[in-house]
């Protein structure tokens, strides 16, 4: 088999060649002038669809059912709690970030303390859980837009190494996610969990601690990706996480993780979520208005999930 | 036998059935012959459900003829076993728990749709409540009421009462499989009584049952099923209750069944376990078997012992038990992964370095069980689901004896092996059972529960008989697990 055609089998291969397929096609309508700019933009908005996406791979590796809808409204609560805790004080800069992981901790905790105690589908639970989460948001908000802290704001819009720092954090983090998932004993935990529960619990697994772990670890991602997303953008909103729900949900599925479970791929995540961010900036440039626009979205997602059925169903 | 004026209601003969590789039936042939009772008697598997599908039209035999009432039937089917009067009870209760028994019964007989209009309830009312009435004198039960807030036993009334009732087509032949299971002694004396009416008024009935007396007692003629043959017909009065176990494991002994039984009383205990019955001890190097008919709790106590003593919060550093499956599709293998995956994850946590795995490590492992259990594969990074089903098996015994757990749980793993694949993990497990390690093993297999130091005999979720050293054999552990007491 010639390099080529190897390349071709990887799972997350499609996502790539969609996003630079969209930013030919973007870029050629604007004559080149916007290739830059463009580039540096999709690398900065993926970003954060990468570090909330990780976090909702390896929930959906646990299999069929295992999703967290809680994500949107803990970047939210992460991002107004630890602005508000910084209060413009570069000082405060870690303890912020300490507050926001330790926000996650909670969400984590209490989502998969919900699926156990109560025994209710992972998706009713953490709906659940979002309410409560953006209520507590609302609360701790009152409608004020603190600012970040100057220095934290200045970290998170510039990009010294040519790349944008929060483009290397969210990079940083899919390293990690990688190595957990394919070097580690609980990425082996999980992939068994995502194929059969009950197999794993029969083969020494401790598939308790590992959902909760993986519950805890995506709500962390949610609050790290809400702190610096809320940091990017001057402040943070009510309504900053909710378009990550369904991005979440589909940079992990377009990237060529199995929606059944029990097998996730890394590299795709960072090729779907680019796709995702170029896909609208086409839209855009080709003028065409919002309603317009989620239908596309709308559309591409199930073409994704029917063309990856496709494949596992062809090749044995 | 003399034969009878009138032609046989159902004529099974040399009726052949494969699923897959498990004959279910291997050249059976079954007459029933209008007014007469038969038994029908045999260990789980011997067919005795396959061939009174067969009769009721649910499954097709591969080979074999069929002729009702003298007349070679083409088109038999489950319509055409209903016309016929064919009526069955089942052992699972197959009535629909959300209706009511008069709604039921409309829809067992669907003559009552026809020509009757609005009007079917009334007529099925009155239909079930006699027949009812007829069986289980003061039966107390509401026909209006939905058949799942009845009792077990009362449904089970309702369904024999269902069988039994005549809506326009009058039944002839009614099949009931294990029909006394869940009614006490009143009860099952009043149906032993309406079959021995419905036989003497020219009915025919087929009836199975694990309580023996009630076979003799009941039937005119007892026919014993063993792998999916008929190996004994006699009149009841031919068979006395230990001839009839015999005759059920008639199996010539296997060889390997001669090997030395150990005592292992002297030993530590590994393993306790109090529930009903007898309580449950498992000594070091002991090879403990559970046997008893399928199904009578031997699967949910490994699974038990299996969780007492399993981490699920967090790993344990010293693994206490393996368990082998079975089941191997429900609790066994991970069906995206390669051989090696398969293999490895139960000792994956004695193959890490700092929290990461150590490939090379995994990968001599595997190779070293590889070559010990001679699992058929060119390269075990092949997926799991390259393999035979037996090899399949390999890779999870192979997988729970490579962990450093002091027991191994099994859980009928040898469903579906074939004989070479056997003979060679037997081996295993006794090299493996001489360096101490102990086995709690379920079999449904005599041949297997022979080769065990000692055996527990299940039956309805408790331990009703222990059988050490020499006793263990089939007509022990036949009578135990049909009578509930050791012989």
């Amino acid at each position: 088999m010639t390099h080529a055609a190897k390349l071709l089998q990887k799972p997350w291969i499609w996502a790539y060649l969609a996003a630079i397929l969209v930013w030919i096609l973007t870029v050629s309508v604007t004559g080149g002038s916007s290739a830059i700019g463009l580039t540096h933009a999709a690398f900065t908005f993926a970003s954060f669809a990468v570090i909330v996406g990780t976090g909702q791979m390896l929930v959906i590796t646990l299999g069929p059912g295992n999703i967290d809808l809680s994500v949107p409204a803990t970047m939210t609560l992460a991002g107004t709690v630890a602005l508000k805790v910084m209060a413009v004080d570069n000082t405060m800069i870690l303890p912020g970030l300490l507050i926001a992981i330790g926000i996650g901790i909670a969400v984590g905790s209490a989502n998969y303390a919900l699926i156990k105690l109560l025994r209710i589908p992972p998706i009713i639970a953490t709906l659940c859980m979002s309410f409560l989460v953006q209520s507590t948001a609302i609360w701790t908000n009152r409608g004020l837009r603190v600012k970040p802290p100057p220095a934290l704001a200045e970290f998170a819009t510039s990009s010294p190494l040519g790349i944008p720092n929060v483009a290397l954090v969210a990079l940083l983090i899919t390293l990690g996610a990688w190595v957990l998932l394919e070097r580690s004993l609980y990425g082996r935990w999980i992939t068994a969990i995502g194929q059969s529960m009950a197999a794993a619990r029969m083969a020494g697994i401790p598939v308790d601690g590992a959902r909760a772990l993986t519950y805890v670890i995506c709500a962390v991602l949610a609050s790290v990706a809400g702190y610096l997303l809320a940091s990017f953008s001057g402040g943070a909103a009510l309504n900053m996480g909710a378009e990550y729900l369904l991005m979440s949900i589909a940079v992990v599925v377009i990237g060529g993780t199995s929606v059944a479970g029990g097998y996730s791929n890394v590299p795709g995540i960072w090729g779907a979520s680019l796709f995702m961010f170029l896909v609208v900036s086409m839209l855009n440039t080709y003028g065409l208005g919002a309603g317009f626009r989620m239908i596309m979205t709308g559309v591409i997602i199930i073409a994704v999930i029917l063309l990856a059925s496709r494949r596992q169903t062809s090749s044995p | 036998m003399t034969p009878d004026t009138a032609p046989p209601l159902i004529e099974v003969e040399q009726a052949r059935l494969r699923f897959g590789a498990v004959k279910a039936l291997d050249g059976a042939t079954l007459h029933i012959r209008p007014g007469e009772c038969v038994g029908l008697v045999g260990h789980n598997g011997a067919g005795k459900s396959t061939i009174v599908n067969v009769i009721n039209g649910a499954l097709t035999p591969d080979e074999g003829t069929l002729r009702a009432e003298g007349a070679p039937v083409e088109r038999y089917g489950i319509k055409a076993a209903h016309a016929l009067g064919v009526r069955c009870v089942f052992q699972e209760l197959s009535l629909c728990p959300n209706l009511t028994v008069i709604e039921n019964t409309r829809i067992v007989h669907r003559e009552l749709g026809s020509g009757r209009g609005l009007g079917w309830r009334s007529t099925a009312r009155r239909i079930i409540e006699r027949s009812l009435d007829e069986i289980f004198p003061g039966h107390g039960i509401d026909s209006r009421a939905t058949v799942g807030s009845l009792s077990i036993a009362q449904r089970q009334m309702a369904e024999i009462a269902m069988a039994f009732s005549d809506a326009g087509a009058p039944p002839r032949l009614v099949i009931l499989d294990e029909p006394t299971s869940s009614l006490d002694a009143t009860l099952a004396g009043q149906l032993l009584a309406q079959v021995r009416r419905f036989v003497d008024a020219g009915g025919s009935v087929i009836f199975i049952s694990h309580i023996l007396h009630e076979i003799l007692s009941t039937s005119d003629r007892v026919v014993v099923m063993k792998d999916g043959n008929v190996v004994a017909e006699r009149p009841a009065g031919g068979f006395t209750a230990d001839s009839l176990f015999e005759a059920m494991g008639s199996v010539a002994k296997p060889e390997n069944a001669a090997q030395a039984r150990r005592d292992l009383s002297s030993a530590p205990v590994l393993l306790e376990q109090r529930g009903r019955g007898l309580p449950f001890r498992a000594h070091r190097g002991e090879l403990v078997g559970l046997t008893g008919l399928s199904g009578h709790g031997q699967t949910e106590m490994l699974l038990e012992l299996y969780r007492q003593r399993s981490g699920d919060w967090l790993p344990l550093r010293d693994p206490a038990v393996a368990f082998v499956a079975g089941d191997r599709r429900v609790n066994g293998i991970f069906h995206l992964w390669s051989i090696l995956e398969n293999f490895a994850v139960a000792s994956l946590g004695d193959l890490t370095r700092r929290g990461l795995v150590n490939d090379s490590a995994v990968a001599d492992k595997g190779d070293g069980w590889k070559r010990r259990i001679e699992i058929r594969t060119q390269d075990m990074n092949n997926p799991i689901l390259s393999l035979s089903g037996g090899n399949q098996q390999k890779v999870l015994f192979a997988r729970a004896l490579a962990t450093r757990a002091p027991v191994v749980l099994m859980d009928d793993p040898m469903r579906g092996v074939d004989v070479g694949t056997k003979r060679e993990v037997y081996q295993i497990l006794r090299e493996e059972a001489a360096g101490e390690r102990t086995f709690v093993w379920y079999s449904t297999e005599t041949e297997e529960v022979c080769l065990c130091d000692r055996v527990y005999v299940f039956r309805e979720g408790e331990i009703v008989a222990e059988l050490v050293g020499e006793e263990i054999n089939e007509a022990n552990i036949l009578a135990a697990s049909f009578q509930g007491e050791a012989a």
